[in-house]
């Protein structure tokens, strides 16, 4: 048993539980179900700008893209134009693929001593398809959820929810993407705990919200297929937030304030934790810079004078030896050493 | 080679991944003789003026440390988050997924945890939590932070001076996180407290005083090269005549001094007088070499950024001073990565230089448009593709070649074609490694970023493991027997590591293979190659 993820599953169960009991004992419906939510997306946005302002400020004083392919050189050299842009448009695709499909996890190869003495580096692509999967359901069910909040709801996101129900099993249909997403946040849980390496260097911090996205999740399947929400009363609800008007339906279920309570902690615990990656992928400079140093100068904003040794004090050293063995100089010996050594 | 280093076998019989019972805040470091470098001499601290010089030894309890440096540190990891977005992004963003772990050829070779690219940088960002994020100055340990201690400082120092600054695991990082960048700022921190290592330091100082690593004077250097141009008549008749500090020449040629001082770099240096000798012949050609700015290589970058400057100011310096048009650049790794990423940034603007243009073929060497420094291997890729060299790689014919690609030249720049379309037309055998141990995915020799020192030979040799596998996949099924590389430490680093790993396969320059291959006029048969070793198949006759 590891503590660090003891902690992590603790500190969600306390979390439902004062959800939970805040609700239905003690009636604090106004607190998790208004000032609770707009504290944490206050938090969510001025925190996460403040956190991206900040890494802006420090300057990138060096091009120091990872070069992942052929440099553009010469004419009949074919470029790798997007592992190794040289142009902003190269850059700009390596950052949609980054960023959309994960190109370097994509890469991603497992090590391993075969037959005693053999290195083999096989293509490890299921971190890649469980990283895809649970950020690809999570983008979708964040989405999805836009129907809370948009009244009548665009018929874009209707088309999705059809998409995203085409199981057509139960009713409500189950929608694939909260299927998904629960599956792959328990992949990214498990290869935590199995894989010796990865199980070392994680960190409280890495299973916590891996803990609370569970919860996030099954509180949201539970009230869809178990409880049975009533629908109108959450939108009801979600509708006062966006226009400012909060008002607090009868009759949700304290299932819904659960949920909310989660997603709430999730927003707010975003820009101060390492699920700034979000921001963060935009601002790595290995990646969202071109290979052209050599091509076009780039400007370091704090670059000073450094202290040199020049020609000059190196020819003083050695100005006898040069000329002994017939190297040009600038200053010729003065006449009294030659004569001297003569 | 050490008397009681493991065997080959042995090391990999002993290499075992699994981590330790312990968590890794709770194992404390045990610096262990074989793993890290000596201490840096006095001498050479004070030379270019860093702080804290004074004789020290890792395995000692006492550092002799300044009385305030848990303030230096933190000081200075301050300055660097301001300085360097990159520092600080990479401090925040990691999702510990482990993607980067196996990647490191010093994890793969040591099964040392910390030598996890990931961990190596928790190292660091465990102090970073605790000093600088709320969440760590609050919920400690539970949120991944720690205090600075002596212990803490000493750990940083074993591992950051394990890690070669190859950039391997920044082609597998989702994010790009750059382990080699946090390895410079850990080593620019240890520089504040006089924590560098000899095998780096000394050389910092050579540089700085003589023009190069290696400490050797101008009439000395111009001796050496002097040594070349009589082997170069023994081997093929011919007298060739390089020049020294000459004003008014074209182009300005710097590399690094080791493959002047040790084979079989020595061989890829007389490659380069034997081209530069035809293309005069052939052409008129116009170049120099500098006894000042007589190394290409940069100590200083794995020292700080600004002594990385300091020294390499030396490059644009002599090449005004001499006035010639631009910059010809020999094979060198780390050389490159400054020369490409950092030089005009830090140096330039080299306004008084001309555009490069090679004066052979006319081609515009539009990529070099600024920094005004060109590759040799885009030089030569050039000729060959023009037509320009006259080559017989029949000279050539008994070597079955693989190629290395350096970390740097390859993850900094992206040169991987040119050294490949060298090799293909001065040799017919050439074979590739696998494809996920070349290009991009290249393993490094072990030994980079000032760690090829003799003391670590455990860690240097453990570290070239992956590399030396590689070559071992490819001597066994296609009878390689050489490996081919433009770096000069690699060099001298994969020698020792063949000759460890891979004992039947030898360690050539590039330009080595274009010296070899290369016809002179009034050239005699050439029945041995640049090593003086006969040639299989010419003795006697004068090839086809
Ligand atoms: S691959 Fe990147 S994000 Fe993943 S553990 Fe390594 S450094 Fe961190
Ligand atoms: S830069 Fe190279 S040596 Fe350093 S941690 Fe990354 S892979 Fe390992």
């Amino acid at each position: 048993m590891n503590v660090n993820y003891i902690f992590s599953l603790l500190s969600v169960i306390v979390l439902f539980l004062l959800a939970y009991v805040g609700v239905e004992a003690a009636g604090f419906q106004i607190l998790f179900g208004v000032i609770i939510p707009y504290l944490a997306i206050i938090t969510f946005i001025a925190g996460f700008i403040y956190r991206v302002l900040n890494w802006a400020r420090s300057p990138v004083p060096f091009r120091i893209p990872s070069t992942c392919g052929q440099q553009k050189s010469l004419s009949w050299i074919k470029p790798a134009r997007i592992d190794n842009p040289s142009t902003k448009m190269g850059v700009v695709i390596r950052m949609i693929l980054e960023v959309l499909f994960f190109r370097s996890l994509f890469r991603n190869t497992k090590c391993q001593l075969k037959e005693g003495d053999k290195l083999s580096y096989e293509w490890e692509k299921w971190l890649w398809l469980g990283a895809i999967a649970f950020h690809w359901s999570f983008l979708t069910v964040v989405i999805r959820h836009f129907r809370f909040f948009i009244d009548p709801v665009p018929s874009c996101l209707q088309l999705l929810e059809k998409v995203d129900g085409f199981l057509q099993v139960g009713l409500p249909g189950v929608l694939f993407s909260g299927i998904v997403l629960l599956a792959a946040v328990i992949f990214l849980f498990l290869r935590r705990v199995f894989i010796p390496q990865v199980r070392y260097v994680s960190l409280a911090s890495d299973f916590f919200p891996l803990f609370l996205i569970i919860g996030v999740a099954i509180s949201g399947i539970l009230m869809r297929h178990f409880t049975k929400v009533d629908v109108i009363g959450v939108k009801e609800l979600t509708m006062g937030l966006v226009t400012f008007r909060p008002k607090i339906p009868s009759d949700v279920g304290s299932a819904f304030y659960v949920h909310l309570f989660f997603v709430s902690v999730l927003m707010a615990y975003f820009p101060f934790s390492k699920l700034l990656h979000l921001g963060g992928i935009f601002m790595s400079p290995t990646r969202n810079l071109a290979n052209n140093s050599r091509r076009i100068r780039h400007i370091n904003p704090w670059n000073y004078p450094v202290e040199v040794h020049t020609y000059e004090q190196y020819e003083d050293e050695f100005r006898e030896k040069m000329v002994e063995v017939g190297l040009p100089v600038e200053k010729e010996i003065a006449p009294t050493i030659s004569e001297e050594k003569e | 080679m050490p008397d009681d280093l493991f065997k080959s076998d042995e090391l990999l019989s002993k290499l075992d991944p699994t981590p330790p019972q312990t968590g890794w805040m709770d194992t404390p470091v045990q610096i262990r003789k074989g793993m890290y470098c000596y201490a840096s001499n006095p001498k050479s601290v004070e030379y270019v003026g860093l702080p804290n010089a004074r004789a020290w030894n890792p395995l000692d309890d006492d550092w002799k440390l300044p009385e305030n440096w848990e303030e230096i540190i933190f000081e200075g990891f301050r300055e660097r988050l301001d300085r360097f977005r990159s520092f600080k992004v990479f401090m925040d963003i990691c999702v510990r997924c482990g993607a980067c772990a196996d990647k490191c050829h010093s994890f793969i070779g040591t099964g040392d945890p910390k030598n996890m690219p990931v961990l190596r940088a928790e190292l660091l960002r465990s102090v970073y939590r605790k000093d600088f994020t709320t969440a760590g100055k609050i919920l400690g340990k539970l949120a991944g932070s720690r205090k600075l201690t002596l212990d803490v400082l000493k750990e940083w120092w074993y591992y950051f001076f394990q890690c070669t600054e190859c950039r391997r695991c920044s082609v597998f990082c989702p994010f790009g996180i750059d382990t080699a960048e946090i390895t410079m700022m850990a080593r620019e921190l240890f520089n504040l407290l006089g924590l560098n290592i000899d095998w780096i330091a000394t050389p910092v100082a050579n540089c700085y005083r003589t023009g190069n690593h290696l400490g050797i004077q101008p009439h000395a250097f111009k001796d050496m090269l002097d040594f070349f141009v009589d082997d170069i008549e023994d081997i093929t008749g011919v007298h060739v005549e390089p020049s020294f500090n000459k004003k008014g020449a074209d182009i300005l040629f710097i590399t690094p001094s080791s493959d002047i001082f040790a084979d079989p770099g020595t061989y890829t240096t007389m490659g380069y007088l034997i081209l530069f000798h035809f293309l005069k012949e052939q052409y008129g050609f116009d170049i120099t070499w500098s006894t000042y700015a007589s190394e290409g290589g940069n100590f200083g970058s794995f020292t700080s950024h600004e002594t990385m400057k300091r020294l390499n100011s030396k490059m644009y310096a002599e090449a005004q001073r001499l006035g010639v048009k631009w910059i010809l650049g020999g094979e060198c790794g780390h050389m490159w990565r400054v020369i490409h990423q950092y030089m005009d940034t830090m140096n330039g603007p080299a306004d008084f230089l001309a555009e490069p243009v090679s004066p052979i073929t006319g081609t515009k060497f539009e990529n070099a448009k600024a920094t005004k420094v060109v590759h040799i291997t885009e030089f030569t890729a050039d000729l060959i593709k023009q037509g320009k060299l006259d080559l017989n790689p029949g000279r050539n014919d008994h070597l079955r070649v693989t190629y290395h690609d350096s970390c740097n030249t390859s993850r900094g720049m992206g040169l991987l074609d040119e050294p490949r379309y060298i090799i293909k037309n001065t040799c017919k055998n050439f074979y590739e490694m696998p494809r996920n141990t070349i290009r991009e995915q290249t393993f490094c020799c072990g030994s980079g970023s000032g760690l090829n020192a003799g003391e670590n030979m455990e860690l240097r040799m453990a570290g070239s493991l992956p590399r030396a596998n590689a070559v071992k996949y490819v001597h066994e099924k296609h009878d390689v027997n050489m490996l081919a590389c433009i770096c000069a430490i690699d060099r001298a680093a994969l020698s020792v590591a063949m000759e460890y790993w891979v004992p039947d396969v030898d360690v050539t320059g590039v330009h080595e293979l274009v010296g070899n291959a290369l016809n002179l006029s009034g050239q005699n048969e050439r029945t041995t190659d640049l090593r003086s070793e006969p040639i299989p198949g010419l003795e006697g006759d004068d090839g086809e």
